[in-house]
């Protein structure tokens, strides 16, 4: 069972992730210490592995910096659903093999709800069972998490995820 | 296929990027391409090479002469932990054999690029860093991404990219003296919004006029508005210093799926009120908000046309009391300009205070960072809640004009009004 934790329009990367907050500032050891350690204090301690972030439109707009969704990846995050992500953030993201899903779910979860995120079946149920259908990942997306990320993917097939036959 | 003078239609991203593909590229197509500059800072370098050591297990890089590396984020190093990262990242550079690395208080990451002519029209520019659209300004395709994105190109050479759809903005007319080209960056933020463009590449005409110093301006601030990439064609000055590629020229027929008209005549000086940079107000209209500190710097507004709006401005005057005014020259080079020619002089007679050419407190890391209940107005690109420094602290951004009426007055004034 994973917990919901629903966030508004526009969470820059100053909330995800200060750049005060960085490894480089700080540790690589202790990325999972701050993920929203200002915009939500409360988050780094009762986030749980698996638990799912809803937010609205442009999540992760502002840095280039990788640590603010790696350190959601850190902490867990099965995967986040918003109605739009920002560029650098979107890649990043599919970079490192976290699950973005571009919906608007926050009519339907509320926060601290509990749910199973089943990211085999894009699908996200309720403790009633009420599923929720997640739009399916394009292919591109989905081939990157399988192998766990972008640089695993390479490794792998020595090319990147892009063509026919990729 | 590449480097060759085939001409592809299009706009000039998809010109861009089909020369880079070596095939005729639309928007939405995604490819894979040589990337032909990497700029990597100090900030994301240690992510870097541990990617490329640790997980990569890649030895040498595809090209140490298409890399730069520039420490600007922590410039000098603020504490013991970014000293030792900084240690590292030189000892690596010196590996790799790259030998287009800037220490210390060579300045912003994307400034040196400029200046050194790193980039070129023509060119696709990664660095890890989202204002990395500057390069636009010379007519490249440079776009930010992450330390996985950045690893994959130093160790392959390439990356993949989806071709952005792209937006026209048409500037027409001149603006008046006090409005620069900040301005009509935040009066597009105002407009569109902080996802406005996201994806897109925008596209600037009729600024044929414009300066470099304000296409950097306007091309780093397309970042703000979600866009991938930010262009100008080089025209007059800077195409005497950039020279556009034989194969690179404007399509009457290219696809823009938007097409805005900024009228720069009726356009008035405007502030990015916090905590969102899309929250703008013309500067007369903002009422009396006083400020502690004034910053003038960073890649969108630290260079020596803007250190000389605002000496224009502060020229034989003193800052209001209790107003601290910072200058973070965005290079070395505008630095020793802007003493050579007394531009320098000038601001601190009126009581400003210099700070080491890079970034300084722009990502509110150091050398000013702000408390809580202070205000600050900087010439910098992002006010989120706690960027500056405390969360509780107030971010206003605005043109360098703007910022020095305020240092004179102690509250956000319109520079026009003075």
């Amino acid at each position: 069972m994973a917990r919901v934790w629903v966030f508004g329009d526009h969470i820059d990367t100053d909330q995800i992730l200060p750049g005060r907050y960085a490894p480089y500032m700080t540790s690589e050891e202790s990325l999972v210490k701050y993920p929203f350690v200002e915009a939500r204090p409360e988050f780094a301690h009762r986030v749980q592995r698996g638990d799912l972030i809803v937010a609205g439109s442009n999540f992760g707009c502002g840095s280039s910096r990788e640590y603010a969704p790696r350190a959601l990846y850190a902490v867990g995050i099965a995967a986040i659903v918003a109605p739009s992500f920002s560029r650098i953030f979107y890649r990043n993201a599919l970079n490192l093999g976290l699950p973005l899903y571009e919906a608007d779910l926050r009519a339907l979860l509320g926060d601290g709800q509990v749910v199973t995120v089943d990211l085999d079946r894009d699908r996200v149920v309720t403790e009633k069972s009420i599923e929720i259908a997640l739009p399916e990942p394009s292919p591109f997306a989905r081939r990157i998490w399988r192998e766990g990320g972008v640089v695993q993917y390479y490794l792998k097939h020595g090319r990147f995820p892009v063509g026919e036959e990729a | 296929m590449k480097n060759t003078n085939t001409r592809h239609s299009g706009t000039l991203s998809e010109q861009i990027i089909s020369h880079a593909a070596g095939r005729p590229v639309r928007a939405d197509d995604l490819v894979v391409v040589d990337v032909d500059r990497c700029m990597t800072h100090d900030s994301l370098t240690p992510e870097v090479i541990s990617v490329l050591r640790d997980t990569l297990h890649a030895e040498r890089i595809h090209d140490p002469d298409r890399v730069a590396v520039i420490i600007d984020h922590v410039a000098p190093a603020s504490t013991v932990a970014t000293a030792d990262a900084q240690v590292d990242t030189r000892q690596w550079v010196a590996e790799q054999g790259i030998a287009r690395f800037h220490d210390v208080g060579s300045g912003v990451c994307h400034q040196v690029m400029i200046e050194e002519h790193y980039v070129a029209p023509g060119q696709i520019a990664l660095g890890t860093d989202s204002h990395a659209t500057a390069y636009g300004s010379v007519g490249a395709f440079g776009t930010g991404v992450g330390s996985r994105d950045m690893a994959l190109a130093l160790a392959t050479g390439q990356t993949w990219l989806r071709v952005p759809r792209t937006f026209r903005v048409i500037l027409e007319g001149h603006m008046r003296p006090g409005v620069s080209a900040k301005d009509i960056s935040l009066s597009l933020c105002g407009l569109l919004g902080l996802d406005g463009a996201t994806y897109r590449a925008i596209e600037f005409h009729g600024g044929e006029w414009m300066t470099l110093s304000s296409r950097e301006t306007l091309c780093s601030m397309t970042t703000e508005l979600g866009a991938k990439a930010g262009l100008f064609l080089p025209s007059g000055d800077v195409a005497d210093e950039f020279p556009i590629p034989e194969w690179l020229a404007p399509d009457p027929d290219a696809e823009y799926e938007r097409t805005l008209r900024v009228d720069l005549d009726a356009l008035v000086p405007q502030v990015s009120v916090p905590p969102e940079v899309d929250i703008v107000k013309a500067a007369a209209e903002l009422g009396d908000v006083r400020v502690d500190q004034v910053f003038i710097g960073t890649c969108t507004n630290g260079r020596l046309q803007d250190l000389r709006a605002a000496a224009a401005i502060l020229k034989g005057k003193k800052l209001a009391a209790g107003v601290r005014m910072l200058i973070i020259p965005a290079s070395h080079r505008i630095l020793r300009d802007a003493m050579a020619d007394g531009t320098m002089e000038t601001l601190l007679a009126a009581g400003a205070t210099v700070g080491t050419p890079g970034c300084g407190p722009c990502i509110g890391r150091h050398m000013g960072v702000i408390g809580a209940g202070e205000v600050c107005l900087s010439t910098a690109n992002r006010n989120f809640r706690g960027r500056m420094g405390s969360p509780e602290g107030s971010i206003y951004l605005s043109s360098p004009e703007t910022a020095a009426a305020t240092a004179l007055t102690g509250h956000i004034t319109d520079p026009t009004a003075l």
